[in-house]
């Protein structure tokens, strides 16, 4: 016997009425994404395989494999992205267990503070690190009188003087998402672990480490990325001598105007950028992980 | 699984408090807990139950007093080197482990071989009628399912003292009959120390050695399920659990006095000020010939009847207003033909029945 299918046609039109309005409230933000994503990285993709004589060519990713520069800038860029990162999680990781153990006034306190470099701008904050940490510089001076060593040590204008602007720079990006997954874990889960027998240590690297990888992997991701891009901070801390990928973009255009060479760059940093997304979230099960759906 | 051949352990709890501000969560609580006794916390809400659980397992830190473990002093003993099983009210299991995973854990800390641990964990999953779940996450089980793998996680390691804070509240009622009957096996079968916690009391009478009565953080009585239900000390315990009706009577030398006639009963009327009659429903008589020899009677007005199916409930004033309920079986003539509203019967309460009680305010 058939079965009564009343109202069919009616439900079937109502789904289709809410797809089109989620899809109505998505669309600004879709065109938004269309013009400024989508076209420009077309147009960039193309420029790079415009040669010098105006006519397709694959002479700008030809010198980038040629020249031993080009290497020794990719090295670079990945090298102080590693290190950032590295850092970023020996400090932040401590840092929010820290404040996620706090009462709940004092740790919104603490966030605030973590947040606070960002309501200056990234160009004072490096120029205050170059301040700071320059030969005759307040670290150097009080470190002196104070006797913890006696010759002004080079902190600025190398790769040391960029980590710690880097860092300084990226911490508030790894805290967040690791603050929030460490808030979300269960406080029973922890006495759970310790009523079964394991030390604090054993409980926190069975029970809370597992549970907090996903923050801590979606804040890595977040810091490494930015770095890869990273401009003003190596430029003015580095001294020329930490050359990153942006800053070869930059002189590839403003020295010698060539766009070709500039957009191939881009088009590297940026395919690089989208394999190492690849391999992580292939690599790093994360729904497995965290048991998912949390 | 393997049998351990060490002993359970007696609890002893030794003037206990835990104040959170102005509150009590526990006051001055003592208590003694047999080496292999199946011990019920019964209470109402926010009595303290789960905080004296706490206490023992060690995530607690009282304000002051006394905790033993056998002869071991252990109330600034950390929690890992307790060796309690406990199950939590909210199941806290890993969400990021299988439910073997998570049943294995215990077994893992303590170096147990692999295949040992395995082994281990389905008995214990089976024990839970979770047999074959092994492999399942966490968020793929209901939440009886959940309730069952925090059990297993409790026992699988054998501990010599089992904690478990309203373990089976989240199931339906023929599955928590089974497991109550399960529960109670498996602690005959170890032995283990037991302190469970429950807001149903019929799971406290079925389940327990003795039962501890907990209100705002004090243990109003402990006894075991019967002497609970048949001589509770005060007018709380005697409401809390099954029903009751309560007469105000007074002492008048060495007889207790009803409205103006002396009452028989066969146990002496406790030490106190003020007296009350707990009278249960089920242990009235219901008698419509007038007065009986050698029992209690009471004369009174039917001002309700509720068929029941397999007995009735019938709610009764007495010359002075005060309203007695009985509960009677639907047997004889009550089949034919129950009280009417309004009619005039006897109630009956032998003297066995007849169970007087510290009527101050506790
Ligand atoms: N961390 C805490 N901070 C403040 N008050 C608390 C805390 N834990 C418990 N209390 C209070 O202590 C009292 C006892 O709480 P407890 O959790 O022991 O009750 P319970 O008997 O387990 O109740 P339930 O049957 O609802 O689980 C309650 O009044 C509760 O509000
Ligand atoms: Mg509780």
């Amino acid at each position: 016997m058939e079965a009564v299918r009343t109202n069919e046609a009616g439900l079937r039109r109502d789904e289709w009425l809410e797809r089109l309005k989620l899809f109505g409230l998505g669309s600004p933000a879709i065109l938004l994404i269309l013009v400024i994503l989508v076209i420009p990285v077309g147009w960039l993709f193309y420029v790079s395989f415009i040669g010098a004589d105006g006519t397709f060519s694959l002479e700008n990713y030809e010198r980038m494999l040629k020249r031993k520069s080009y290497a020794r800038i990719f090295q670079t860029t990945f090298e102080v992205s590693f290190l950032t990162t590295g850092l970023c999680i020996l400090i932040g990781y401590p840092l929010a267990y820290f404040i996620a153990g706090l009462p709940n006034r004092i740790a919104n306190l603490c966030l605030i503070t973590v947040l606070l470099p960002f309501w200056t701008s990234l160009l004072v904050r490096t120029y205050a690190w170059l301040v700071l940490l320059q030969k005759r510089g307040l670290v150097n001076e009080w470190a002196i009188s104070l006797g913890l060593w006696d010759e002004p040590i080079k902190m600025v204008h190398n790769m040391t003087g960029t980590l710690i602007g880097m860092v300084h720079i990226m911490l508030p990006f790894l805290i967040l998402p690791v603050y929030g997954a460490m808030k979300a874990i269960d406080r029973d889960l922890m006495k759970a672990a310790s009523n079964l027998g394991a030390s604090p240590r054993r409980a926190f690297w069975t029970v809370f480490f597992p549970l907090t990888l996903p923050g801590l992997f979606a804040g890595s991701l977040m810091v490494f990325i930015l770095c890869l891009g990273f401009f003003v901070t190596p430029a003015v801390l580095g001294g020329g001598k930490v050359i990153m990928v942006s800053m070869k973009i930059v002189s590839n255009i403003e020295l010698f105007v060539n766009w070709g060479a500039a957009s191939a760059l881009g088009v590297v940093l940026l395919v690089s950028t989208m394999v190492i997304l690849w391999i992580a979230s292939r690599f790093l099960n994360l729904e497995k992980m965290t048991g998912g759906g949390h | 699984m393997t049998s351990r051949t060490n002993e359970a352990l007696p609890i002893s709890v030794r003037n206990v408090t835990k104040t959170y501000g102005p509150v009590h969560a526990l006051n001055d609580v003592s208590l003694e807990v047999r080496s292999g006794e199946f011990l019920t916390l019964l209470g109402p809400s926010g009595s303290g139950k789960t905080t004296l659980l706490m206490v023992l397992a060690g995530f607690t830190r009282p304000d002051c007093g006394s905790l033993k473990f056998g002869d071991r002093e252990v109330i600034r003993t950390p929690p890992h080197l307790r060796d309690v099983g406990m199950t939590f009210q909210s199941y806290a299991l890993f969400p990021h482990m299988t439910v073997a995973g998570n049943v294995g854990y215990p077994l893992k800390l303590r170096k147990v071989p692999k295949a040992e641990i395995a082994a281990r964990v389905e008995a214990a999953l089976d024990t839970v009628q979770l047999g074959g779940f092994g492999a399942r996450r966490i968020d793929q089980l209901s939440g009886g399912q959940r309730q069952r793998v925090a059990v297993a996680r409790a026992i699988v390691f054998e501990p010599r003292i089992l904690l478990m804070d309203e373990p089976l509240s989240a199931l339906d009622k023929k599955l928590r009959d089974q497991m109550q009957i399960e529960l109670r096996h498996l602690h005959e079968k170890l032995g283990m120390t037991t302190v469970y916690v429950t807001h149903d009391q019929r799971e406290a009478l079925t389940m327990s050695d003795r039962i501890a009565v907990v209100n705002h953080g004090r243990i109003m009585q402990l006894a075991t399920p019967r002497d609970l239900y048949e001589r509770p000390a005060n007018r709380f315990v005697a409401d809390f659990i099954g029903e009751s009706t309560f007469l105000p009577v007074s002492r008048q030398g060495d007889t207790v006095v009803f409205d103006g006639t002396p009452l028989m009963h066969d146990s002496p009327p406790p030490e106190a000020a003020s007296l009350l009659l707990m009278i249960r429903p089920e242990r009235v008589v219901l008698s419509r010939e007038g007065p009986r020899e050698g029992v209690n009677n009471f004369a009174a007005t039917a001002t309700e009847v509720v068929y029941q199916g397999d007995s009735f409930l019938l709610h009764a004033a007495l010359a002075d207003g005060a309203q007695i309920v009985l509960r009677g079986a639907m047997r004889g003539a009550n089949v034919t033909a129950l009280p009417a509203v309004g009619e005039a019967l006897t109630l009956c309460l032998a003297p066995e029945d007849t169970v007087l009680i510290d009527g101050g305010e506790a």
